[in-house]
């Protein structure tokens, strides 16, 4: 049925529909309307057979949902940045324990400077921590998401982060189609956890584990990274045939078909590209710009990356964070996806702290050739008045 | 740690752990140091707390010595529901296991979170008062041996004054952990007026027993701390852990009482009280106060701490004026 909805809303009410058992609420902007959102539909008997515990930090959010999973039942939370850095510890704990627990994380910048708006730093910063990353492109997919993700989770026993963009997606009133319960139960079957705490049957969780093992430990956490792939797509089409929506997968491509230049981004910057990207090929009256989405960030889809890129002369990624001293994070890694094929890969660092990304600022980026590198609407009088001051300074 | 012949004959009086049928919680073969208080103690507060819960408990373990001892893969001494997360996290992460069998019906399984003082008293702070905020149907059992003994017997907040550890060595400026530090989490658990609170020592098996009965069945947060001497890092001979501990409990260094809603409601009092000092000169790590050239006011600071505890938490006795 079709809502007219804030993101944080539709969020909330599509975890519901995922009957969560366990549900741990810490606030921090941009992500709090969601647990809001979910501890409203507890309390008004909506989401019904849920505890639903306000929590004094995220490492304590994070920490009830690992309890609660490895005693057997669904467990979903949310954070932002800064609080996504402080459960960080028990972030790589819970992968650690193969414990499916859905955390939406409503990206946002990390600080110092503080700054609430939003980017990728945070999702990037848990890029190694071995849980599965999606990125949802509007509150739809944000919806949609999230009705997988627990799915996908629970068939690899592994969690998963659902981004989505903080402000622009959490807090936009969009036209969400939200499945009724009925499809969802049909979707989605209750969780059967692998193992679980059980005086019936005790099972010891959580072990050191010595030299001669630990290796193999993380080797399978790989292998199970790369299953994933099938296992993401296989559900994305699976709820692609059930809810007549394409929501999910690995990746999306947009008019990528014979494409000389593709632009390459996750999240909601997307509608703006895929506008620019239009708009562009209106203008030369041809098919010179493709789009295609990373939906999976974690596994990384190479093998369909490459195949959806290979013809393209020119792959532009469009990415909310960067590796200081380095460039661009996800560039580096379509760059190994690319590697071999002659394909030049341009960086285009944008939207920084929530910094505006507008669509004449995107054409221009599109369009130059010079630079591989761009921070889109850097404001060089600031830099080189700045820059100025500080070589001096070392001079004196 | 236990007699047969004594625990058989007084019915009422007989211990858990001096039943044929003790549980066993935590088997042998753990890797636990000779003499190890923390070992024994969560021996019989386990095995206490699976016999009055009828078998339906499920274990929290933070990091540190009881961890690493008792679950190194693939060995595994525990013959309960055991999971270990972190460091820090202990009682959220019981929080989280009591909400799920709170959830499917299952309260009558018991949810028990334990740590030393190091993973209770300072990084695991915070979880612990959310827990105790929550009032969470959880038993907080606290292993306090008064340092970081897994990483090589560093100050805790649970240290005491004057104590060396490998971060407050003695020297000529220094004489150990400063005076006027460290945190009394009981207290600070009574401040959160949950239902259950107590102090016991592995120096009185019986009682710390009887303690970890009673919370197990007490809905809502409790917290329990336990004394328990470590050999190595207090420096004593391994069969002297329960004689230590008794000194302890007998010159009022560790008080044993229970506290219901945040109120004092019993103590252990002290029959044949000591001077600190017979407590203080069998362990190393005090071994700088009585020194050629230590000054003598230093073992003064300590018997005015154990008197303190004597007045506060009514431990009475004879030298109790």
């Amino acid at each position: 049925m079709l809502y007219q909805l804030e993101g944080s809303q539709a969020v909330a009410r599509a975890i519901a529909l995922c009957r969560p058992e366990v549900v741990c609420a810490y606030p921090i902007t941009p992500q709090t309307h969601i647990v809001e959102g979910v501890g409203e539909l507890v309390r008004n008997g909506q989401l019904k057979n849920c505890q639903y515990l306000n929590v004094e930090s995220e490492m304590g959010a994070i920490s009830v949902a690992i309890g609660s999973e490895a005693a057997g039942v669904r467990s979903y939370t949310a954070t932002s940045s800064q609080g996504l850095l402080y459960m960080m510890e028990a972030v790589y704990n819970a992968s650690g324990l193969e414990l499916p627990i859905v955390m939406t994380l409503g990206n946002r910048a990390i600080g110092s400077p503080l700054n609430i708006w939003n980017d990728h730093t945070d999702a990037m910063s848990a890029r190694d921590a071995g849980w599965l990353m999606m990125f949802a492109e509007n509150n739809q997919e944000a919806a949609d998401l999230h009705i997988q993700a627990f799915k996908i989770a629970e068939t690899l026993k592994c969690p998963i982060m659902v981004c989505m963009d903080g402000f622009i997606l959490t807090h936009a009133y969009e036209k969400v189609d939200l499945p009724e319960q009925e499809e969802v139960d049909e979707f989605l079957p209750p969780y059967k956890p692998a193992f679980s705490l059980d005086p019936e049957s005790p099972c010891a969780i959580g072990a050191m584990v010595p030299t001669t093992e630990f290796m193999e430990v993380r080797y399978l956490a790989h292998l199970r990274q790369l299953e994933a792939k099938t296992v993401i797509e296989r559900i994305g089409k699976e709820f692609g045939a059930k809810f007549k929506r394409n929501s999910g997968g690995l990746i999306r491509t947009y008019h990528t078909e014979g494409a000389e230049t593709v632009i390459v981004a996750m999240g909601s910057v997307l509608g703006s590209i895929k506008d620019t990207v239009d708009d562009l090929n209106q203008t030369s009256g041809g098919n010179k710009y493709g789009v295609m989405s990373v939906v999976s960030y974690r596994p990384f889809p190479d093998e369909q990356i490459r195949e959806a890129l290979k013809n393209a002369k020119r792959v532009i990624v469009v990415e909310k964070a960067f590796a200081l001293g380095r460039g661009g994070i996800l560039s580096r890694e379509i760059e190994l996806a690319l590697k071999g094929l002659d394909i030049e890969i341009i960086t285009v660092v944008a939207g920084l702290g929530g910094r505006v990304i507008t669509k004449t600022m995107l054409a221009e980026a599109f369009q130059q050739t010079k630079n591989k590198l761009i921070f889109l609407g850097l404001r060089e009088d600031v830099i080189q008045q700045e820059y100025k001051t500080v070589l001096d300074e070392r001079r004196a | 740690m236990s007699s047969l012949t004594m625990g058989n004959r007084f019915g009422q009086n007989t211990s858990v752990q001096s039943s044929s049928n003790r549980p066993n919680t935590l088997t042998s073969g753990h890797r636990a140091c000779q003499g190890c208080g923390e070992g024994l103690a969560a021996r019989c507060a386990i095995d206490a707390a699976y016999t009055a819960a009828k078998g339906k408990i499920a274990v929290v373990n933070a990091t540190g010595c009881l961890e690493v001892v008792s679950c190194s893969f693939p060995d595994n001494s525990w013959n309960v529901p055991w999971i270990h997360s972190l460091f820090g996290n202990t009682a959220a992460v019981a929080s989280g296991v009591a909400a799920a069998f709170k959830n499917k019906g299952q309260t009558d399984v018991r949810v028990i979170a334990q740590g030393g003082d190091g993973g209770t008293t300072d990084i695991g702070m915070g979880c612990l008062s959310g827990m105790f905020d929550r009032n969470d149907d959880v038993l907080y059992i606290c292993y306090d041996n008064q340092a970081y003994m897994n990483t090589g017997v560093q100050r805790s907040s649970a240290t005491p004054a004057l104590a060396r550890t490998a971060t407050t060595m003695p020297n000529s400026q220094y004489n150990g952990s400063d005076p006027d530090t460290g945190k009394n989490v009981p207290d600070i658990a009574m401040a959160h007026g949950i239902p259950y609170v107590a102090v016991a020592s592995v120096g009185n098996i019986h009682d710390l027993e009887h303690k970890v009965a009673k919370a197990i069945n007490i809905r809502g947060a409790k917290y329990i701390q336990i004394h328990c001497p470590c050999p190595l890092g207090w420096g004593f001979p391994t069969a002297e852990t329960i004689h230590i501990a008794r000194l302890a409990l007998k010159s009022g260094m560790y008080p044993l009482f229970e506290a219901e809603n945040g109120v004092l409601v019993g103590s252990t009092p002290i029959e044949d009280r000591i001077p600190v000092e017979e407590y203080l000169r069998v362990q190393k790590r005090f071994a700088h106060l009585f020194g050629k050239n230590a000054a003598p006011e230093n073992v003064g600071i300590l018997q005015e701490i154990a008197n303190r505890n004597i007045k506060k938490y009514r431990l009475g006795g004879m030298s109790d004026e």
